[in-house]
C-alpha cells in the first residue's frame, strides 16, 4: 500500500485552495504535479552547478556535464535500457515521434509501403505518421477499437473498411510485408486502456517482419513498471512532465543499430565530432541527436523524478491506481444505472490505467468541468488530443478524471459529490 | 456571476432560432479547435437587412446560449449595424464571467457571424 498522505506532503501545490475549497487534482494524464525533491534538484542545479555542458574545462562545466550524463544513466536504468547511449533527450514525447518520423521515416518510407497506427493514438503518434504517409504516397492504415475502447488485435469481426480515405480494420488484417512502421500507444490517454504489447509486438514481428514498432509510452512509463527489454519495441517515447518531472524534457529510446544508421534530425553544435569546410562527421550516440545546448536543468529534474518514483515503487503505484480506478468505476456505474451519466472504456480495472472518462447526460463536457472547478476539482474536458477516437466513440467531447500517486480515495468521493452538483445545476 | 444562472440554462435547453434555414443567403460553419464544438449559422438577407436567421450545432451551455441570445438580436437589423457589433456586446449580452478558455465558447457564434458577413460581402 502506498502511504498517500505522506506522499502528498512532498507536493506543495496540493495544499492550494481553489475557489476556497481544497484542490482535487484529477488531471495528471495531462501533466503531473511536482514533488519538492524534483523542484529542489533543479533549483540546486541552477544555484550551484550551472554551466554549459561538454565544452568547458572549468570545474562547473565538468560538474554540469557529469550531472546530465548521470541523469541519462538514471533514466536508462529506470526503463531497463541496456545502454545510456540509446537514451536521447528530447523536449517531449511529441518531439520523440517527430524525430523518428524525420530521421528514419524520411528515408525509409515510400509509395507502396504501409504505415499503421491505432484509432486510440494521441495526435502526437497519429498526425506525424498520417502526414508522412501522405507525403510519400504510402498507404495509411488504422487499427480499429471496439465500442468499449479496446484495440481490435486479432481477426474477430474481420472486415476492413475504407473510412474517410484511410483503411480501418483489425490490426492482424492490416499487417503484411509492406508495413514499414507500426505506431501504437501503450496506454490510452483518453480511456486508460492498457494495450497488451506482449501479444501485439510478436504478432507484428510475425506478420509484418519489415515493420518497426514505435511505442508511445507517455501514459505507461509514469504509471507502471516498464522494461524496454521485455517489451521488445524498436522505439519508445515518453515525457518528463507526466511523471513528476519538469516540462520541456522527454525521452526517445531507440535500438542502437537503428539509431546508428539514422542521419541526424537537427544540425548544429554538440552533434558533431568534426566539422570541415565541405563536410561534417557526426558525433556518436546519443549526442548525434542532441544538437545545441540541451535542457540541463530538465535532465537533472528527470533524474530526480526517476529516483522519486523508484523509491515509491512502480508496482505499488500501478496497484494504487488500479484500486482507485476500480473504486471510481464502481461509484460512477451507480450514476450510470440511474441514467444520468455515460461511462466510456473498459470496465475491467486490471486492463485499465488510472483514468475514468464519462459524460453527464445532456451536459457538455466543458460545462461539467466548469461546475466541478467551482468545487475545486480539476478535470479535463474535450477530445484529449485524440479526435479520431472521439469520433469513433461517437462523441465530440468527454470528461476525464485521471489519478496518480498522490490521489486519495476521498478525492473520488469529492468527484462524485461534484457530479451530483452538476446534476442539480442542469436538472438532469 | 454564476455562469449557469436560469436564463443561460433555459437558452441552452430551448434555444431560439435553432435549426435549418432552407432559403438562406449565406451559411457558414465555425469550429472551436480546443473542444471540437461546431456551429452552423445561416442568414437570409433582403435589401441589406437580416430577415431570417438560424443556427445549429453541438456545443456547451455557454456557446449554445450565446448563439440563442445573439441570433435573437439579429432579426430585422441592417447588415451595416450588425457589422459594428463588438465582442464586448456579446459578452455583456450573455453576461457571465468565465476564464479565457470559456470566453472562446461564448464567442464562437460571434466568430461565425463575422465569417457570415465576410462571405456575404464577397458574393
Ligand atoms: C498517450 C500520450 N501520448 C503522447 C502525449 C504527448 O505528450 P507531450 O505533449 O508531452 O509531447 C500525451 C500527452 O498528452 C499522451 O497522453
Amino acid at each position: 500500500m502506498l502511504d498517500v498522505k505522506k506522499i502528498r506532503k512532498d507536493f506543495p501545490i496540493l495544499s492550494r485552495k481553489i475557489h476556497g475549497k481544497p484542490l482535487v487534482y484529477l488531471d495528471s494524464s495531462a501533466t503531473t504535479q511536482k514533488p519538492r525533491q524534483v523542484i529542489s534538484a533543479m533549483d540546486r542545479y541552477y544555484r550551484r552547478h550551472n554551466a554549459n555542458v561538454h565544452r568547458g574545462v572549468h570545474t562547473l562545466s565538468g560538474e554540469a556535464t557529469e550531472m546530465v550524463e548521470r541523469a541519462r544513466a538514471s533514466v536508462a536504468r529506470f526503463i531497463g535500457a541496456s545502454s545510456s547511449d540509446e537514451v536521447i533527450f528530447v523536449r517531449n514525447a511529441t518531439e520523440g515521434v517527430n524525430l523518428i518520423r524525420y530521421a528514419w521515416g524520411e528515408q525509409n518510407i515510400g509509395s507502396g509501403d504501409s504505415v499503421v497506427v491505432t484509432m486510440m493514438e494521441h495526435h502526437s503518434n497519429f498526425v506525424p505518421w498520417q502526414q508522412l504517409a501522405k507525403q510519400k504516397g504510402a498507404a495509411f492504415k488504422i487499427a480499429d477499437v471496439t465500442d468499449d475502447g479496446r484495440l481490435k488485435i486479432f481477426d474477430e469481426s474481420g472486415s476492413m473498411q475504407q473510412v474517410d480515405g484511410a483503411v480501418v480494420g483489425t490490426l492482424e488484417d492490416l499487417l503484411d510485408e509492406r508495413v514499414k512502421v507500426v505506431g501504437i500507444t501503450h496506454v490510452s490517454n483518453v480511456l486508460g486502456t492498457i494495450n497488451p504489447l506482449s501479444d501485439i509486438i510478436p504478432l507484428v514481428r510475425k506478420k509484418a517482419p519489415q515493420a518497426l514498432v514505435v511505442v508511445d509510452a507517455a501514459q505507461s512509463v509514469p504509471h507502471m513498471p516498464v522494461d524496454i527489454k521485455r517489451i521488445g519495441a524498436d522505439f519508445l517515447v515518453f515525457s518528463g512532465h507526466k511523471m513528476l518531472g519538469p516540462t520541456g524534457i522527454g525521452v526517445l529510446w531507440g535500438r542502437r543499430e537503428l539509431l546508428d544508421a539514422m542521419p541526424p534530425f537537427l544540425f548544429g553544435g554538440d552533434m558533431i565530432s568534426e566539422v570541415g569546410l565541405s563536410d561534417t562527421v557526426w558525433n556518436r550516440l546519443p549526442w548525434k541527436f542532441e544538437a545545441g545546448t540541451p535542457n540541463m536543468a530538465g535532465m537533472v529534474g528527470m533524474e530526480a523524478c526517476c529516483q522519486y518514483l523508484r523509491s515509491v515503487g512502480m508496482q505499488l503505484i500501478r496497484q494504487h491506481e488500479q484500486e482507485l480506478v476500480s473504486y471510481a468505476l464502481t461509484k460512477l456505474q451507480v450514476f450510470e444505472k440511474e441514467g444520468f451519466l455515460t461511462l466510456y472504456g473498459v470496465r475491467d480495472a486490471s486492463v485499465r490505467g488510472g483514468v475514468v472518462t464519462f459524460n453527464v447526460a445532456g451536459v457538455h463536457a466543458h460545462d461539467t468541468a466548469q461546475v466541478l472547478d467551482s468545487e475545486g476539482i480539476a478535470v479535463r474536458s474535450g477530445h484529449h488530443c485524440a479526435m479520431p477516437l472521439a469520433r469513433r466513440l461517437g462523441v465530440v467531447a468527454t470528461v476525464r478524471a485521471s489519478f496518480y500517486i498522490y490521489t486519495l480515495q476521498e478525492e473520488i468521493d469529492r468527484l462524485a459529490d461534484g457530479l451530483l452538483k452538476v446534476r442539480r445545476v442542469f436538472k438532469v | 456571476m454564476d455562469p449557469y444562472r436560469e436564463e443561460i440554462l433555459t437558452h441552452y435547453k430551448h434555444p431560439s432560432n435553432y435549426g435549418d434555414l432552407p432559403d438562406a443567403t449565406v451559411t457558414v460553419r465555425e469550429a472551436n479547435a480546443s473542444c471540437g464544438d461546431l456551429i452552423e449559422l445561416s442568414l437570409k438577407v433582403v435589401d441589406a437587412k437580416i430577415v431570417g436567421v438560424r443556427f445549429k450545432g453541438v456545443g456547451c451551455a455557454l456557446s449554445i446560449a450565446s448563439a440563442s441570445l445573439l441570433t435573437e438580436q439579429l432579426k430585422g437589423k441592417l447588415i451595416s449595424d450588425v457589422a459594428r457589433m463588438s465582442e464586448r456586446f456579446v459578452l455583456d449580452l450573455v453576461g457571465v464571467e468565465v476564464s479565457s478558455m470559456r470566453t472562446k465558447c461564448i464567442l464562437l457564434p460571434f466568430r461565425a457571424l463575422g465569417n457570415a458577413l465576410k462571405t456575404f460581402e464577397k458574393r
